[in-house]
């Protein structure tokens, strides 16, 4: 018996295992270079590598969770993780008071704006020459270029959330007796979250293409890095791992935002709601 | 407090906005009307009367371009929870729960847990509001968020409500069992209340006074005593006969506006 789970489930996977299939016999058919394309089973051979631990289990040097977890996969999304954690908290943590006076002031908006759309269209890239000359190489201008990602995205939704704020809340909340500082806190704020948080999940994604790129360039650790270096030994195989890894963790993160989103915006039907 | 005291006082109000066109209308025409404490107001008109800018200048959300208004003496600057207002739109912080919207009001004011508490349990009782108390506004029907948004109100003991159309949105039986709930607070807590509407028949139903306004420039047209005991029966000779009786000076404003419409809303003069 098939569930309909799995029924529902099931055309969905028809086309990557077609995908996968050509792949296969296109690889062992020898018409493509294993050095240029490797079969799935060799990525696949070679994830599995790539996460194991690379020495044999010894009770006398480490526990058996820390053996476990001593693979090259695990380190690698392990660096790129902490720099995106690094770099994003601190961009949200800039962005987000900046956004709020903002959006909540018409001088402080005039003040800044200017600047920021300025620097707003400039590429996070872009910055990778002036982040090594200014910070040098390793985790420093790696986050560097991260906290512009995320910068960025968090500030402009929380400018706009701040201003769509539905008056009648404002009005609701002044004749309940409340100063300014009750508004901001306690209506502004959550009325604005929906933006927000829609914002923190797009300077997520940005900052994990940024992660990449700067692990490429300016960082020897990460799986940015990792599928950098396997390209110089020609390790096909490791490359497309690496990605494989790459989309997961990205798929990990964005899962991760999006419950987190769910979870606190739990009172929000969408933006017809009053 | 003698019976004739104006408890709220409008003194020559008159509202002037500028539309995009820098179109001035003229919202609100010296507008003189006094309400004593604890009476039961309606103010009648078809939209565009300007019966919701006068309540807004009450609440003191915008300040009228010249006159006064003044509550127990004092003058409107600001909005205050001395003047309680309830929404056609509810206006529930939908972030917090049915609880917490309606301890919102005592809680910025630093009342104590203790007190909060007590009032909570009073309100949730009185407003059927008990098996509701954890749910946020997008779950409750039309009739319920507006419990919550009066109950709201009452926590804060305003001796003024100013009501803006609350009951328009619901249907006819739940505006029914709100508006004798409404008369039941009103006289169990001895509130002032200035209650907008566009229903005739909702005016006759609860007011102590009409007050029927004009539509642009919004003036008073008529004022109009209801002296019929309650519970007031809508098929009643006496109710029919002041039903009718308003409803021929609302008509005339409401074919005023339909004239204005037709010929374009942009020309408004």
């Amino acid at each position: 018996m098939k569930s309909p789970k799995l029924l529902t489930w099931l055309p969905g996977a028809i086309v990557p295992c077609v995908l996968l299939a050509v792949w296969q016999a296109v690889a062992v058919s020898g018409i493509v270079s294993p050095l240029i394309l490797p079969s799935p089973l060799a990525v696949a051979k070679k994830w599995i590598e790539y996460l194991s631990p690379y020495e044999p289990f010894d009770p006398r040097r480490s526990g058996y969770l820390a053996w476990l977890i001593s693979g090259e996969l695990l380190h690698d999304a392990y660096a790129s993780l902490r720099r995106v954690v690094s770099g994003f908290v601190i961009g949200a943590v800039l962005a987000l008071p900046l956004g709020l006076f903002m959006g909540a002031s018409e001088q402080v908006y005039k003040l800044f704006n200017p600047l920021v759309q300025l620097l707003r269209p400039i590429p996070p890239i872009a910055f990778i020459p002036l982040a090594i000359l200014w910070f040098g190489l390793g985790d420093p201008p790696a986050i560097f270029l991260i906290t512009i990602g995320a910068f960025f995205p968090i500030l402009m939704n929380t400018i706009a959330g701040v201003r769509h704020v539905d008056a009648i809340y404002i009005r609701a909340a002044e004749s309940l007796g409340a100063n300014r500082w009750v508004l901001f806190r306690r209506i502004m704020l959550p009325a604005a979250s929906p933006y927000i948080l829609a914002g923190a999940r797009i300077g997520m994604g940005t900052a994990f293409i940024v992660v990449i790129v700067a692990e490429m360039i300016a960082v020897n650790s990460g799986l940015g890095y990792r599928i950098l270096e396997a390209r110089e030994f020609f390790w096909s195989d490791k490359i497309i791992a690496g990605m494989i890894t790459i989309g997961l963790l990205g798929l990990a993160i964005d899962t991760g935002m999006s419950q987190l989103n769910n979870w606190l915006l739990k009172w929000h039907r969408g933006l017809e709601q009053r | 407090m003698s019976f004739a005291t104006p408890y709220i006082n409008i003194r020559g109000v008159s509202q002037i906005f500028r539309s995009e066109h820098q179109k001035e209308v003229i919202a609100l025409d010296n507008i003189n009307l006094n309400v004593r404490r604890g009476e039961f107001l309606c103010l009648l008109g078809p939209s565009g009367c300007g019966k919701s800018t006068l309540l807004n200048a009450i609440a003191g959300f915008t300040l009228p371009s010249a006159g006064s208004i003044t509550v127990d003496g004092r003058a409107i600057h600001a909005p205050g929870p001395d003047r309680g207002m309830v929404f056609q739109e509810y206006a529930l912080f939908p972030w917090m729960t049915v609880e917490k919207n309606i301890s919102f009001g005592l809680e910025i004011q630093g009342a104590t847990k203790t007190a909060i508490r007590e009032k909570l349990d009073m309100l949730l009782t009185m407003l059927q509001l008990r098996d509701f108390r954890e749910r946020y506004p997008k779950d409750l029907s039309g009739g319920m968020r507006q419990r919550v948004a009066i109950a709201r109100v009452l926590a804060l003991d305003s001796p003024i409500m100013l009501m803006d159309e609350p009951f328009g949105a619901l249907d006819a039986l739940t505006r029914h069992n709100l508006q004798d709930e409404l008369l039941r607070i009103w006289a169990e807590f001895k509130k002032t209340i200035v209650f907008v509407t566009h229903s005739i028949e909702e005016s006759v139903y609860l007011a102590d006074r009409t007050v029927v306004m004009t539509y642009r420039p919004g003036t008073i047209k008529q004022e109009v005593h209801i002296v019929l005991p309650r519970p007031r029966d809508p098929a009643s000779i006496e109710f029919n006969r002041i039903e009718t009786e308003l409803a021929q000076w609302v008509m005339e404003e409401q074919y005023r506006h339909q004239q204005d419409e037709i010929k374009g809303s942009g020309k408004t003069h």
